[in-house]
């Protein structure tokens, strides 16, 4: 065995030593390294946990659940389930309440989101300026937002009140014959459209007059030196500045259309004849009114699905847009 | 912030009759929004409350009375749904902040294999709002006993994605020099957290406050799905069962005014932190 003295006295076996002693710091390095950053995983974990926790009892396991369930039938509850295969699925599909359901949430979804986006743009456009008169016309648009749906539902029940609700005593006298609001079939479904229109435009609004704040006056100048009439303008510059505005407020009111149902409660219980029945209120009636969790369970697959079609496809845009506004 | 301070005309919209034309509809717009409150005020201060033609009238009655309210508060346990609501409220909020700070920073400020992936998993409870889920919940409430209960009300909120990721990137801005700074003085994770972030993060933890408070206030369809006692109805719940009760009487004037307690809270704090509220619902966009 050579003597440590030994190796030192050639120049090549110092290089060689140093490279040892290199590769020694580097691996100590190393472990030191692989033993922080496994600390500080422990330590993420630990400040997750909390989180992950709820997250895991209600929202990872009824996810697993509603699956679950959603391929079983019980027959009356307590009593053990049976393994179903798609039966649930077939049933609901069958049902023509849920075929209703579906179809009424999807009227629903076009009636509510085009016109709220609309009205929300123009109230944007409108009170861009932040004037004190604006501010305050801003403010009564947003009102409607801080005030529980339930809440407001209770106030339209009496605005579409035959004969001497609000919109009978106002506007009766323009119609020969007004039509009975939530007690024609034709109709209840459309006037609880304008509730969540009326509910729902103010809160776009506001991301409308953020998008706003990042069109740059520089492009209306062009556009006012170029000759550019109001209606151009809107098409070429404000427009195309506020599409991932767009986008993301699309997403929010789509969302809202599928989990917002609570004026139904109070204003028509999905009547006259179903004609205002909206999936969540189905699968509410299946859980609490039938006691079939099964179909309630396939019922919540596939709102899951429409919702996470929806935002999966929107997801980009909805992140860009996040992220540019914080 | 965000909605701001253009008050010069922009050059490009002077002298044009379509922005006027707007304004005017404007103008009209808010008049239509503004209606149902108004009849709101109005209803609930009139003496006839039991129907009849002029119930629908938005002009004010000479002789405003408070029997109204009286018979609402009458009606329903109003003083028990009001303490429900605050409790739920309260309790979610609590939890909240704290699980959100902790999360918030674990995303913002360590490095840990996984971590993208587990962010993905948080942001899963945005697109799987607990309303969707009212069923599976229901049955999860129940089989860790906490159904009818409040606190089976404010379980599903104790996480929040909407307010991990607002945690996150309120952190991310805050200079890494001043933790460091802490660091070297040997404080612990929890420490500085507490002594470096939280004080830092302070407008960001607020405008939180105010939407999940609204969201909470306002919620509905899950706490009816849970509370079976009448006594442990929070607000939106018992005032659904009370309008069920009045409409059959046709006792518009005491829905009003059952209505009115129900939304005063929110929109009396709104009137008098107008900007806070606005701003923090801009930043809120996911809830």
């Amino acid at each position: 065995m050579p003597s440590p003295a030994h190796v030192q006295s050639t120049p090549g076996a110092a290089v060689a030593d140093i490279a040892v002693n290199d590769v020694r710091v580097r691996l100590r390095r190393g472990v030191r390294r692989k033993r922080r950053s496994a600390q500080r995983a422990v330590v993420a974990l630990g400040l997750l946990l909390p989180s992950l926790a709820v997250l895991a009892l209600f929202t990872y396991a009824p996810i697993v659940q509603v699956v679950w369930d959603s391929v079983h039938t019980r027959r009356a509850p307590g009593i053990g389930a049976s393994f179903a295969g798609l039966a649930n699925y077939q049933a609901i599909l069958a049902d023509a309440a849920f075929r209703n359901a579906a179809i009424n949430n999807l009227i629903y979804a076009v009636g509510t989101v085009g016109p709220s986006l609309v009205i929300a743009l123009g109230f944007a456009l409108a009170l861009a300026r932040s004037t004190q008169v604006n501010n305050l016309l801003r403010a009564f648009f947003f009102m409607p937002v801080l005030i529980p749906l339930v809440a407001a539902a209770s106030l339209f029940l009496f605005i579409f009140l035959p004969n001497v609700g609000l919109l009978d005593f106002y506007l009766g006298r323009f119609l020969s014959r007004p039509p009975n609001w939530l007690g024609d079939p034709d109709v209840a479904l459309y006037s609880i459209m304008a509730l969540t229109v009326w509910k729902n435009a103010g809160y776009y609004m506001l991301f409308f007059l953020a998008g706003l704040q990042a069109v740059p006056d520089e492009a209306y100048e062009a556009a006012y030196l170029e000759g550019a009439t109001s209606w151009q303008r809107l098409w070429h510059i404000t427009l195309p500045y506020l599409k991932p505005t767009t986008a993301f407020v699309a997403v929010i009111a789509l969302i809202n259309v599928v989990t917002q149902v609570d004026h139904v409660f109070v204003l028509t219980k999905g009547g006259p004849s179903d004609s205002t029945n909206l999936l969540l209120f189905y699968v509410y009636q299946q859980a609490v009114e039938s006691y079939d969790i099964g179909k309630a369970a396939a019922g919540t697959l596939v709102s899951l699905a429409v919702l996470v079609a929806v935002t999966a496809v929107s997801l980009g845009t909805l992140e860009n847009a996040f992220g540019g506004r914080t | 912030m965000f909605l701001g301070h253009r008050n010069t005309v922009p050059l490009a919209l002077r002298r044009e009759i379509a922005p006027r034309i707007g304004q005017a509809l404007v103008r009209l717009a808010a008049l239509v929004w503004l209606v149902p409150i108004l009849w709101m005020l109005v209803a609930s201060l009139r003496s006839q409350s039991f129907g009849g033609p002029g119930m629908a009238s938005l002009i004010p009655d000479v002789a405003p009375t408070l029997r109204n309210f009286v018979d609402a508060w009458e009606a329903a346990d109003f003083p028990r749904y009001y303490l429900n609501s605050v409790i739920i409220v309260a309790g979610i909020l609590a939890v909240q902040l704290v699980t959100i700070t902790l999360a918030g920073y674990a995303f913002a400020r360590l490095a840990f294999p996984g971590k993208q992936a587990l962010f993905y998993l948080f942001l899963l409870q945005l697109m799987l709002v607990p309303v969707v889920l009212i069923v599976p919940n229901l049955t999860m409430a129940a089989r860790i006993g906490l159904y009818d209960t409040l606190a089976g009300v404010m379980a599903p909120y104790f996480a929040s994605a909407f307010g991990t990721f607002l945690m996150r990137q309120t952190f991310a801005a805050i200079p890494r020099e001043l933790e460091d700074a802490a660091l070297v003085d040997g404080a612990s994770v929890l420490q500085r957290i507490r002594h470096v972030y939280v004080p830092l993060a302070l407008p960001a933890f607020l405008a939180f406050a105010i939407v999940s408070v609204t969201a909470h206030w306002n919620e509905f369809l899950w706490p009816l799905m849970v509370i079976n006692s009448p006594d442990k109805r929070p607000l939106a719940v018992g005032l659904a069962a009370f309008t069920r009760g009045q409409e059959g009487a046709q006792a518009w004037g005491v829905i009003a005014a059952g209505t009115l307690l129900v939304v005063a809270p929110l929109l009396v704090l709104f009137v008098l932190f107008q900007r806070r509220f606005i701003n923090s619902f801009v930043t809120s966009g996911i809830k």
